[in-house]
């Protein structure tokens, strides 16, 4: 093969890669970016500003809602953290290798049904003549119905759910490639069970532990059907918001400016996120 | 006198597979002790009884003469030196080798004089604040055994950690641990497969097989008196050859092999045989002298006390001070022999006929 | 090289077949209409009759009817089925939609107040734009063993009931509540400060009220399992949620608040850039004829837009129907009004608020 040949077999290979990335992600952002800019003056009549963003900061309900999404999936990230850590250990450190395909399994079965199929689960079984509440009142725990649906701890508990496979790939993955000496060296040198999990097992993760909060921060973050469904009458999340301005009021150019402004936060979040833990991106999700 | 470890009558069952089947040994204070063994013989699981990572199913281990079975590993001052080191890779230099100090509860202050002292020690003054993938692999050696040190642990257990360095660096090593073990006298149990590792550091070594201890004693001991066929065969080269006891007398056995061999040889074990009995013949390398030309022909006649036989040239293997030749006997029998490297068998070729010999007392028999 | 040269030819000529089966075999109709508005069997009767016309079907929603004709201005569909109030700005604003050509409508059974009703509601420069398909309205749903005295738009809000109440966060509901508070947000809709008035009135009421919801419904599905549980005892409704309720428990009835129930009038509406006008009239003429009639309002629950319509519903659903209305009840109907640019957005907000509210 000479040199134009070579070239020419890379750019095939490059070629839809290079377009994916060009068609899927990049036109449609510029193009987003594009109509958030644009503000309406009359019908059918458009000028470039930023109104839309100017609207969205003297509006509190707007950039309430935002700050509420992001407050509650930085709690989804966080328990989802400590209730996926010890599956995690457990498949990559002490289950055996045909239980840990099993295992692996379990953690898939919430994304074998669509979002709309498993908040429906969610509520048959929490609402108030639901399965759970009935099944208080049969034991007798409690005297009449209890209403577990339609709040806030609701929608965690769903979206936690959901993310937790997202959570303890990276996890396993991690954990997978620590030797076990390096934790028996832990214990070996005076270390208690405390110690080796704070100073050894917990840093030696780190990576693993930070790409995981970053893809469940910006899938909770992003989540629609899940916190519309489950949430109650006082519950909003910044993509419903986002929803209505493009559906319900045909604003495109302030949906897309919020969109914009979601984009943003998030990855100001994950940003922080990163700074705080000493972790950059190529160490973490590149790498996992 | 006082025992840093004593191990007393300890087996681990698996399941129904026995991996350490009642051992017990005593280990002087400051002495280096290996534990020679091929791999699956059992030496891993009875290091990490030692260090507590696995309950032993019956038996006891003492350190300073207090047993420590019922500690968890964390609470016993065995430190051990792990086959791929375990180097902490998040942490640095200094961090490594605080680690324990730090779970001790040791002062800021302490943990700085410590850890420079004991780098100091190991001839890596400059090197706290290095990074370990900043490391070659010999430093890395060291500092897996500093962080140990630093705790002045009452044994330190080394699990092959010479392994994966190449082979001029574990050489060097070897005598880098030995080095190390006098500068610290402290006592070290060695785990090794490679019987040069267990013959050039040790005070003392056990050849493990199948979970029990075949032979302890020094290295010397080992190499000169294996008191199995095992030890024999497992520690340093030897020509083997089974046979039939044909004649016993004054001590010196008659046999003659499957090939119709026939050669004399001295009890390893003292015991007695008798004529008829299957045994073991074992004959060292170096233990075999070349005769060339008339030599060889004048020996055929005299035949006092000595195996000889004429043989052929079959090819040499040349290997600076270490190299071989190997040559067959008229029945076919390969037999190898050192080649001293001091001139006067540079005319030796492939396919020449000469003749050895070697003294029945460097020809060691057991019973088969 | 020249194997491939014949594996390409090859696949080119099977594309080349495939497209041109497919071209000549049939036309297809697109339709954007509403959950439950095309059910199987209709469709499946429809091909048999036309066995050159293929139906795809897309469910939506009012909205998103719209918002899908908007991002392709017009295009992907060949009738849509949006109700009359939300055609006139949305054609003024976005011209999505095409003048039907009434020629090719068998008009003779279809209600007359209905279809100038919907005529004056979606005229543009002399070209009407739509005709009625179905009507239904949107009023109050209650237990009558539990609450019998639920009849008015504000019991929603009643304390007596509190915590056993639902309603739908949607522009329905501000309506709603006006007319319950004594306006007219119809009549404002030329005024759109005075407009603003009401609004402002009736969000603080509809704010005040999130103590008593026990949650917004979302769809028919949610609504019905929290009244079938017991769960709520009233609530805003559609109608047709309620006649299908009240097949299950006949304490389940759908109530007409006094101030009037809100009728709403879903239309046939050309997309402008259909590629299947004649499949879009054929269907068009096909649903409106008597005998598919029953089996459409089976399935959606709403009355034919004909003459005698409330007849031609299945018996249990007519039977719900009659129990729930009085003559004097249909003559007190409120048709929604064409909404003119900018409420959608003042509405928007309004609900925006309600939302964010802090209720317990």
């Amino acid at each position: 093969m000479n040199h134009a040949q070579k070239r020419l077999a890379f750019l095939l290979l490059f070629a839809p890669f290079f377009l994916w990335i060009l068609l899927l992600i990049v036109l449609p952002h510029i193009g987003v970016f594009i109509l958030s800019v644009k503000e309406k003056v009359g019908m059918g009549v458009y000028e470039y500003g930023l109104g839309n963003y100017i609207e969205f900061f003297n509006e509190p309900v707007y950039w309430n809602t935002l700050l509420r999404t992001a407050v509650m999936s930085i709690f989804v990230t966080i328990v989802t953290l400590i209730i996926g850590f010890p599956i995690a250990y457990y498949i990559a450190k002490i289950a055996r290798q045909r239980a840990k395909a099993g295992l692996f399994l379990l953690c898939l079965i919430p994304l074998w049904v669509s979002d709309l199929v498993r908040s429906f689960g969610w509520i048959v079984l929490l609402r108030e003549t639901g399965i759970v509440s009935s099944f208080l009142q049969y034991i007798g725990i409690v005297s009449g119905p209890v209403e577990f649906l339609y709040n806030d701890a609701t929608v965690v508990v769903g979206l936690v759910y959901t993310v937790m496979l997202f959570m303890i790939v990276p996890l396993v993955t991690t954990l997978d490639g620590m030797d076990d000496s390096l934790i028996e060296a832990g214990f070996n040198l005076g270390g208690s069970r405390l110690t080796v999990l704070r100073r050894i097992i917990i840093p030696y993760a780190m990576p693993g532990i930070i790409s995981g909060c970053i893809v469940v921060f910006m899938l909770t973050a992003g989540s629609y059907l899940t916190p519309i469904l489950l949430g109650g009458k006082n519950s909003q999340w910044f993509t419903e918001q986002i929803y209505e301005q493009f559906i319900t009021r045909f604003n495109w150019e302030s949906g897309a400016a919020f969109g914009v402004l979601l984009l943003i936060f998030t990855s100001i979040t994950v940003w922080i996120g990163l700074r705080l833990s000493g972790q950059t991106l190529s160490s973490t999700v590149a790498k996992t | 006198m006082q025992y840093d470890l004593t191990v007393d009558n300890i087996t681990k069952n698996f399941d129904l597979f026995t991996a350490v089947d009642q051992v017990s040994f005593d280990i002087p204070s400051g002495s280096f002790f290996s534990i020679l063994g091929p791999s699956g013989c059992g030496k891993t699981t009875l290091m990490r009884m030692i260090a507590g990572f696995e309950t032993p199913t019956s038996g006891d281990i003492r350190i300073k003469g207090d047993s420590v079975v019922a500690l968890p590993p964390n609470r016993r001052n065995v430190k051990m030196v792990f086959q791929h080191l375990a180097l902490f890779p998040m942490m640095n230099v200094q961090e490594n080798i605080a680690y324990g100090l730090r779970c001790r509860g040791a002062g800021k202050d302490e943990i700085t004089r410590k850890v420079g002292e004991v780098l100091e020690r190991i001839g890596l003054p400059d090197s706290a604040n290095k990074e370990i993938s900043q490391l070659s692999g010999g430093q890395k050696q060291r500092i897996a055994i500093a962080r140990c040190m630093v705790l002045d642990p009452d044994v330190l257990l080394l699990d092959e950690p010479l392994g994966a360095l190449d082979l001029k660096l574990r050489e060097h090593m070897k005598i880098e641990l030995k080095s190390l073990q006098h500068e610290f006298d402290t006592t070290f149990v060695y785990i090794t497969h490679d019987q040069s590792e267990a013959l050039v550091m040790s005070d003392n070594v056990a050849v493990m097989k199948d979970g029990r201890f075949e032979q302890v004693g020094s290295p010397q001991d080992l190499y000169h008196n294996p008191q199995t066929p095992f030890v024999a065969g497992f520690v340093g080269d030897s020509n083997r050859w089974s046979g039939k006891v044909k004649d016993v007398s004054n001590g010196i056995i008659t046999a003659t092999t499957e090939s119709g061999l026939t050669l004399q040889s001295k009890s390893a074990t003292g015991d007695t045989v008798s004529t008829g009995e299957e045994i073991n013949i074992f004959v060292r390398p170096e233990a075999v002298q070349l005769h060339l030309g008339d030599e060889a022909a004048q020996l055929a006649s005299a035949g006092s006390g000595l195996n000889h036989m004429p043989v052929t040239v079959e090819s040499m293997l040349f290997n600076g001070a270490n190299s071989r030749i190997l040559v067959n006997t008229q029945s076919g029998e390969r037999i190898e022999v050192d080649l001293p490297q001091r001139g006067e068998h540079t005319t030796l070729r492939n396919g020449d006929r000469i003749g050895i010999s070697w003294a029945q007392s460097q020809s060691l028999c057991f019973r088969g | 090289m020249s194997q491939h040269k014949k594996t390409l030819i090859a696949a080119a000529t099977g594309l080349a077949l495939l497209t041109s089966v497919n071209a000549s075999a049939d036309t297809t109709l697109r339709l954007l209409t509403w959950g439950s508005y095309a059910p199987d069997k209709v469709v499946q009767m429809f091909e048999e009759k036309y066995p050159d016309i293929k139906v795809e079907v897309t469910f939506s929603n009012n909205e998103e009817m719209i918002s899908k004709l908007r991002a392709t201005r017009g295009a992907g569909f060949d009738l849509a089925q949006p109700s009359h109030d939300r055609i006139h700005s949305a054609q003024l604003e976005y011209n999505i939609y095409k003048p039907m050509d009434l020629s090719k409508i068998d008009l003779s059974n279809v209600d007359t107040t209905l279809l100038d009703g919907v005529k004056a509601n979606t005229t543009i420069d002399g070209k009407v734009f739509s005709v009625p398909h179905q009507w239904g309205t949107t009023g109050l749903m209650a237990d009558k063993t539990i609450a019998p005295d639920f009849n008015s738009w504000g019991d929603i809000c009643d304390p007596q009931y509190k915590g056993k109440t639902s309603m739908r966060l949607k522009r329905t509901i501000l309506l709603a509540m006006a007319f319950d508070m004594g306006e007219d947000p119809f009549a404002a809709y030329s005024d759109l400060n005075k407009y603003q008035g009401i609004l402002n009135k009736v969000t603080d009421k509809l704010i005040d009220c999130k103590d008593n919801i026990k949650a917004y419904w979302k769809g028919g599905d949610d609504l019905s399992a929290m009244m079938l549980s017991g769960e709520i005892v009233g609530s805003e409704t559609w109608d047709s949620t309620a006649f299908k309720l009240y097949n299950q428990n006949k304490n389940i009835v759908f109530v007409p608040p006094k101030t009037g129930a809100l009728a709403w009038i879903d239309t046939f509406t050309l997309p402008r850039k259909g590629k299947a006008d004649d499949a879009a009239y054929k269907w068009i003429n096909f649903v409106m004829s008597p005998e598919i009639i029953p089996l459409m309002s089976a399935s959606t629950g709403a009355v034919a837009a004909v003459n005698g319509g409330i007849d031609l519903m299945p018996d249990d659903k007519r039977e719900a129907l009659k129990a729930a209305f009085t003559p004097a009840d249909i003559k007190n109907l409120k048709f929604f009004a064409n909404i003119p640019p900018g409420v959608e957005d003042m509405e928007g907000k309004a609900l925006e608020k309600i939302k964010a509210a802090s209720g317990s």
